[in-house]
């Protein structure tokens, strides 16, 4: 064993004990600094803290300079060592351009998310179906109910689809703060995986019950809207970083603002997203490095509150 | 689906202000030099208005139900849909409203306007014709993304309130515009467009205009 190696089994150990976050296996994409991961509850299976959103961003149509940018925005996120990309039939034309790009790139390790979003469980499967079509992939490695529309119908074929190997993670999805109260229901009763709420350092009432049912229940995190669409970062932009900014390695709000979030033990992830290159590798940059203890993320909290 | 209340307007705003011009910029690149047709027919419209008759008002409405029907295929159906889910659903709109404005032309003349009901109305077209192209100019935007009456839908939705109003038409005739200048005006607004007021505003005050006039009689030039 040679002393990095001793080194990394070292720093991985003490991570896990504080709060599961882990280095990346040796055998990740070759990254600057490595990406630090947290497991999947239900599998162990170990996921990068920083995945990739593709709501408005990706939204492009058939423009092929646009197109392009987004497939730079993912090659970088993949060279970066992420792994997660998330979609839905809600974002317009973002599944195909998710598609094409990856027919391009070729990820060695995708971890495709896609959502199930149409009325009626019946209409479900060939949702599903079309949506793989766009992402060119041979299976979803995740697919969630989307907004928890006609979820109790559509659980049950996602749940079907898992039991036959076709799909590895189910899981459910809401966006700012809705339907909460259903949320918690469906994870305290149904077996899933994966549940995708927003949450960000003004909106944290998912603090209150639906991360501690996780941890409870073992169900992962993934924390969508980390900058309120853009919003929070706009309203920071331009206001000087705390000092405790430098404490955890952040250089900008956007990434202690994601530090925020990844940092908290029930989140499996956050997937900002961007149609920036610049933007993606500011945004894995805040997947490593020292993250904020729960005393620090107060005062983040505090801070954001006073400044945004 | 079932849960539209759970819905903001946010929800339903699926791309960029970026991607949305970027849009209407390979559109223009796509269709020019129709914007110069639009343009003259636009001119064409105004001089109908101004000098209200059986057969101007015929053209003027053949006129703009051409406007509607290519803009629902050209690009509601072709293009709008690539970004927007809804675009089918507003090819739709703009056909049928081509098929009514087609129907108004066919019917015999009603009333003429009164002066000052004109000069709003020539007032509306004015501002859609002339105007609007400009706006990308004002707000930072290059040539390529102006939007041109005949060509984009916003200045067609205001020149057609103009008319509207200039013949006195059916209140049935003014539910598609309104809808649109109401539908685009949200959007431009959570796109936060500078001119997003513009849309929702025409709107209003042509729905006034056509209140006020309502009992107005013709006064000859």
């Amino acid at each position: 064993m040679t002393p990095d190696s001793s080194r990394r089994r070292l720093l991985q150990t003490m991570l896990v004990a504080s709060g599961g976050l882990v280095l990346p296996s040796l055998h990740a994409a070759p990254t600057a600094v490595p990406l630090l991961t947290r497991p999947i509850p239900s599998s162990g299976e170990q996921i990068p803290v920083i995945g990739l959103g593709s709501w408005i961003t990706f939204n492009v149509g058939r423009d092929p300079q646009a197109r392009a940018e987004c497939a730079d925005v993912m090659r970088q996120f993949f060279a970066g060592g992420g792994r997660m990309i998330d979609s839905s039939p809600m974002y317009g034309s973002a599944q195909d351009v998710i598609g094409e790009a990856l027919q391009a790139i070729k990820p060695p390790r995708l971890f495709s998310a896609d959502k199930v979003w149409i009325s009626g469980g019946a209409r479900g499967p060939g949702q599903i179906e079309t949506s793989r079509k766009l992402w060119r992939v041979p299976h979803f490695d995740l697919l969630q109910v989307h907004n928890l529309l006609s979820w109790d119908e559509h659980l049950k074929t996602l749940q079907a689809m898992k039991k036959q190997g076709r799909l590895r993670y189910v899981g459910i999805t809401t966006s700012e703060g809705r339907r909460h109260g259903e949320i918690e229901k469906i994870m305290a009763s149904q077996l899933i995986d994966f549940v995708q709420v927003s949450y960000n350092a003004l909106d944290r009432d998912v603090e209150q019950r639906i991360l501690p049912l996780a941890r409870e229940r073992r169900i992962g995190v993934i924390a969508n809207r980390p900058f309120r669409q853009g919003d929070l970062t706009q309203a920071l932009a331009g206001k000087p970083l705390p000092g405790w900014a430098a404490e955890i390695g952040c250089t900008t709000w956007a990434q202690a603002l994601l530090k925020f979030i990844v940092s908290h033990p029930a989140v499996t992830c956050a997937i900002p997203a961007t149609s920036s290159v610049a933007h993606v590798r500011e945004n894995l940059l805040a997947g490593t490095g020292r993250m904020p203890d729960e005393a620090l993320r107060k005062r983040i909290a505090q801070d954001v509150e006073r400044l945004a | 689906m079932s849960e539209w209340w759970t819905y903001s307007l946010s929800d339903f705003l699926m791309f960029s202000q970026r991607s949305y011009y970027r849009l209407i910029a390979l559109y223009n690149e796509a269709v020019w030099p129709t914007h110069l047709l639009g343009l003259a027919v636009g001119l064409a419209v105004i001089v109908c208005v101004a000098r209200p008759g059986p057969q101007m008002r015929r053209v003027a409405l053949l006129a703009l139900a051409l406007a509607w029907a290519w803009i629902g295929w050209a690009y509601h159906l072709e293009r709008y849909a690539d970004i927007n889910t809804a675009g089918p659903w507003f090819a739709l709109a703009f056909g049928v409203q081509a098929l009514l404005l087609g129907f108004l032309a066919a019917r015999p003349h009603g009333a003429a306007p009164a002066r000052m009901q004109k000069q709003v109305a020539l007032g509306f077209i004015s501002l859609a014709v002339l105007a609007y192209p400009l706006l990308a100019l004002g707000g930072g935007r290059a040539w390529g993304q102006a939007e041109v009456f005949g060509i984009a839908p916003d200045p067609t939705a205001i020149a057609t309130l103009g008319v509207l109003l200039g013949c006195r038409a059916h209140a049935v005739a003014w539910l598609i515009p309104l809808a649109w200048c109401a539908v685009s005006g949200a959007t431009l607004m959570e796109l936060r467009v500078g001119h997003a007021w513009l849309l929702p505003t025409s709107a209003i005050l042509a729905v006034a205009a056509g209140l006020l006039f309502r009992h107005s009689r013709y006064s000859p030039p």
